[in-house]
């Protein structure tokens, strides 16, 4: 509840507008859904009961992918052969984590969840140090040549048509189904693994895992949207506004992700992994 | 952003003059046809901006009908405690017949929940006008998934 909070509803809307735009922005630039930006800061900052948050959190989750997906799509940054390939595993992963939701405890699956972030953020980095090398192709994948997963896009910053192959499709497939079980167990688009799944498993180019996973994240999250309206976790009066500034912000940050260098991205990427895997870890030690 | 029909608004000195009376569509052909690509961004655009609208006017008309919430601190704690929020179909329907700003907010969270899943049927339409039998089956298998999910999520 709000009750330590001395605003009145009006600069309560406008407070959790600006904040929303912040996350929305930063989640889009990131390929994460916001959720785990705007969760701390409702919660903790605007006393919102968490129940709340993690209402307005979800269906931001899926204002951001569909804001910024349009224009990856439309681009043709976004994968649309592999989202859909994928999908198949996060949300059979989204349904499973919902069911698991009154089994696992909290700590253990805070702890569970540092770990594998900071793992991934820690094998990008390795690979960020690797990128100055030859790149090694991948050897052909039949599975992938069946499925026709290959494409190519345009790189802005280089002003050059990339194409790309697709490595191991199954491992992904298998990724994707962890990170569809996290999305459905904590309310969040589970971004921050979907990107290494799609990056390091499967060889994607990284603007091309970023604008997938941001497409498909919206997938995942209305599994989950479903079940959290139908318990009342949804208040319009909080993610109203949460919606409408996230939606903003992601459609600012699909105008700037075609610009940015892939190194810096996977900088600030790592970056944030780290920090969240660090809030997590903890938080699965001190409960 | 839209496609814009340049050949159907051609500048008025090219009609009087007539000279390049069919060279518009000949020299953009590739604008013509809506990939897939283009119908699911504008999908995406469309029900973002139709939740995006509705969200907005139930805010504003919230504000409206209640000038105390600009400055009523007490009124902040009444609408964030629980079993403020119409959270059943009916009762979000009905509310929007009774011009509730609240509603108008949670109808337009609706939409923006649904989006996704119209997404996946509209994939699953164009895969099947490409005759493409592998991802239309793989397209159905996550529109089910989808389904379930809200059939479990109902029956909790």
């Amino acid at each position: 509840m709000a009750a330590a909070l001395d605003a009145t509803p009006f600069n309560f809307v406008a407070i959790v507008l600006l904040v929303s735009m912040g996350a929305g922005l930063l989640g889009s630039l990131l390929g994460l859904g916001g959720g785990l930006i705007l969760i701390p800061v409702l919660t903790l900052v605007l006393k919102v009961d968490i129940r709340y948050a993690v209402g307005a959190s979800i269906v931001s989750v899926i204002a951001t992918s569909s804001g910024a997906a349009a224009a990856y799509v439309r681009d043709g940054l976004a994968n649309l052969r592999v989202a859909m390939f994928l999908e198949l595993a996060t949300v059979a992963g989204a349904l499973t984590g919902a069911l698991l939701a009154g089994m696992v405890g909290g700590r253990a699956l805070y702890f569970l969840f540092g770990a594998v972030m900071a793992y991934s953020a820690l094998a990008m980095l390795r690979k960020l140090r690797e990128d100055g090398g030859p790149r090694v192709e991948p050897p052909p994948d039949a599975l992938a040549d069946r499925l026709a997963l290959h494409g190519s896009y345009y790189d802005a910053s280089t002003e050059r048509e990339v194409t790309y192959r697709v490595h191991r499709p199954l491992a992904g497939l298998g990724l994707m189904y962890l990170a569809g079980t996290v999305s459905g167990l904590l309310g969040i688009g589970s971004g921050a693994l979907k990107v290494p799944a799609m990056d390091l498993a499967m060889r994607l180019p990284i603007k091309v895992s970023t604008a997938t996973s941001n497409f498909m994240i919206g997938v995942t999250a209305a599994a989950s949207a479903g079940i959290y309206f139908a318990r009342g976790d949804i208040d319009p009066f909080i993610a109203g506004p949460v919606c409408v500034g996230v939606t903003l912000g992601a459609f600012a940050g699909s105008r700037y992700l075609t610009k940015l260098k892939s190194g810096s991205l996977r900088m600030l990427f790592v970056a944030v992994l780290l920090w969240v895997s660090f809030e997590m870890l903890s938080k699965g030690i001190r409960g | 952003m839209s496609t814009q029909a340049p050949e159907s608004l051609p500048p008025p000195e090219t009609t009087a003059t007539a000279v390049h009376p069919a060279v518009h569509p000949a020299v953009h052909p590739e604008t013509v046809p809506l990939t897939p690509e283009l119908l699911i961004s504008q999908l995406l655009r469309g029900g973002v901006l139709l939740s995006m609208s509705l969200v907005t006017c139930g805010m504003v008309m919230t504000f409206f009908r209640h000038p105390d919430y600009f400055s009523s601190p007490d009124a902040l704690q009444r609408l964030t405690s629980p079993d403020s929020a119409p959270h059943r179909l009916a009762d979000v329907f009905e509310g929007v017949l009774a011009v509730r700003g609240q509603s108008f907010v949670m109808a337009g969270l609706l939409v923006m929940i649904t989006v996704p899943v119209l997404r996946v049927a509209l994939s699953l339409g164009i895969f099947r006008a490409q005759k493409d039998r592998t991802f239309s089956a793989i397209t159905t298998g996550v529109l089910a998934l989808l389904l379930l999910a809200f059939l479990l999520g109902s029956v909790e």
